[in-house]
């Protein structure tokens, strides 16, 4: 790989040891993926916030980089954290968690880090525009940014990220070339889709199935930000999907070549095996919306369905602070909390410890969720539409 | 075998193969180095001390902090050899230390196979056993 002569002397030690270390690693990646040279990234996103997902030694990891000075050169945003940040006590968060947790969240505020928490920081202040070079590394933002806004990043591990945010580049390769983003495999899709949860079932399916392809969608005639998200996060979860395209509706799909490709169809059957497969539990002790994090639309449902109505179960809905702003104004929050729910930012379920606050069962609208949580926090789950989740709380 | 050189290091161990891809996040006990994903060939077994044979890696990016993680609690496998590494695995071996190489014809190893791995080469040598 080329390095310039600035370059060159970070790795000699002259701009000290942690970008030394950092840098190394950018050149090691860059190396073993054939990069020719390091670009400039306008922005980072960090994952490997959760102190449940880093544990002690990510955390020493971090608070001796922070320790050593080192701050970051571009806007810098954070994945969830394991609990909501300033209501953490209230919602019944153990102690001793917290306490790791906010240490954490200390070592990255001093390197500069914005601390926002959320997997979704195009809709909180994070937006990257069409091919802008960026490193993000929270999977389910790197698919929406690729996909759905045609910026360009590498799934990058949370502590590359770092890394980038500190140096200010990444290695030039992968998805950072206009030739490694052609579909690689075509879906045709022959269901109607009408729930985000259908878009999640659709999303969990493909990625089994392609792995760490680039799917190229036809046959979804429309689809709000919303249900994209939601078909990209659990094709990253249940496979590693970091880009696809849906024909008429993301930027590059006219751009790209879709000849001669394998096809894969997906009809009823298909969706509705996913939906049984996923369901392995049944009456939820808590229904969990926000993975990836709410958008203010899908907070406005929840609360249209609530008002008035009295739960008997908890419902939790996840999202950004920006977003829990936003409906708080509305005044969304005080009806989802008069009938007994409670709008959670910062963390959500994957990362946070509901497996140690009591909670067996889990009820999910989310094909990422799904995935997750029965090795991640021992749940059994319930995978449903927002509908039938919400009218089995009541 | 002769694959590329992902993260250095000289290492011995007996092969646990997975012939599915696997997510360090979610997919592996950070405490035991136990495969905890459900469903997964490898559920209910350690990768501690092994030398752990997949495809690729899967899910989440957090994994290279869990691939990190379990070295730093002594319950990491001793090397890693891919068919293809991706960032996230290759991010966490070259942080934790962890000789790995890819680019190898894994259908070649079996479960309970001697293997010696010289990343340091991008070599592999198997004794069946």
């Amino acid at each position: 790989m080329h390095l310039t002569k600035e370059e060159e002397k970070i790795l000699n030690g002259e701009k000290g040891e942690v970008m030394e270390r950092l840098f190394r690693l950018l050149v090691r990646l860059g190396d073993i993926y054939g990069a020719d040279k390091m670009i400039p990234v306008g922005s980072v996103q960090v994952a490997g916030v959760s102190y449940k997902s880093i544990g002690d030694p990510g955390t020493e990891f971090l608070e001796d980089i922070a320790s050593k000075g080192a701050k970051v050169k571009v806007l810098t945003y954070l994945n969830p954290a394991g609990m909501d940040l300033e209501n953490w006590e209230k919602l019944g968060f153990p102690k001793d968690f917290a306490k790791n947790q906010l240490r954490i969240m200390k070592a990255f505020k001093n390197m500069g880090i914005v601390v926002t928490s959320t997997c979704t920081p195009y809709l909180a202040g994070n937006l990257p525009r069409f091919r802008e070079h960026i490193a993000w590394s929270e999977s389910s933002a790197v698919s929406f940014s690729n996909s759905v806004i045609g910026a360009r990043t590498n799934r990058e591990g949370g502590p590359s990220a770092l890394a980038a945010a500190i140096c200010g580049v990444t290695p030039n390769y992968g998805l950072h070339l206009w030739e490694k983003r052609q579909p690689t495999v075509k879906i045709k899709v022959d269901v109607d889709l009408n729930f985000n949860s259908d878009f999640g079932a659709l999303g969990y399916y493909v990625g089994k199935q392609v792995k760490n392809k680039i799917p190229y969608f036809t046959g979804i005639k429309d689809a709000n930000t919303d249900q994209l998200k939601a078909l990209g996060a659990a094709m990253a979860a249940s496979g590693a999907v970091a880009l696809y395209h849906i024909k008429d509706l993301t930027p590059e799909a006219d751009l790209v070549k879709k000849d001669n490709l394998e096809t894969l169809s997906v009809g009823k059957n298909e969706i509705k095996e996913t939906y049984d497969k996923l369901n392995t539990g049944k009456n939820p002790d808590i229904v969990i919306f926000g993975c990836p994090h709410a958008s203010l639309r899908e907070i406005s449902a929840i609360a249209e369905r609530l008002e008035g109505k009295r739960l008997k179960k908890p419902v939790w809905v996840c999202t950004s602070r920006m977003i829990k702003e936003a409906a708080e104004r509305m005044g969304y929050n005080e009806i989802i909390a008069r009938a007994g729910g409670s709008i959670v930012a910062d963390t959500c379920m994957v990362v946070s410890p509901i497996e140690e606050m009591g909670y067996k069962t889990t009820g999910v609208n989310s094909g990422k969720a799904a995935n997750y949580l029965p090795g991640f926090c021992k749940q059994e789950v319930c995978f449903a539409n927002i509908d039938d989740l919400l009218e089995g709380q009541l | 075998m002769k694959g590329r050189i992902i993260s250095p290091g000289k290492v011995e161990g007996k092969a646990i193969v997975s012939t599915e891809p696997i997510g360090f996040y979610g997919g592996i006990d950070i405490e035991t180095g136990i495969v905890i994903e459900k469903g997964h060939p490898l559920e209910g077994k350690s990768v501690k001390d092994k030398i752990l044979v997949f495809p690729y890696g899967k899910g989440s990016t957090v994994g290279s902090y869990v691939i990190y993680g379990i070295k730093k609690n002594n319950v990491a496998p001793a090397g890693i050899v891919n068919k293809e590494t991706e960032t996230i695995v290759a991010t966490g071996v070259i942080l934790a230390g962890i000789p790995c190489v890819d680019q190898i014809d894994i259908e070649k190893i079996k479960d309970g196979d001697n293997v010696y791995l010289d990343a340091d080469k991008g070599i592999i040598k198997i004794q069946s056993v």
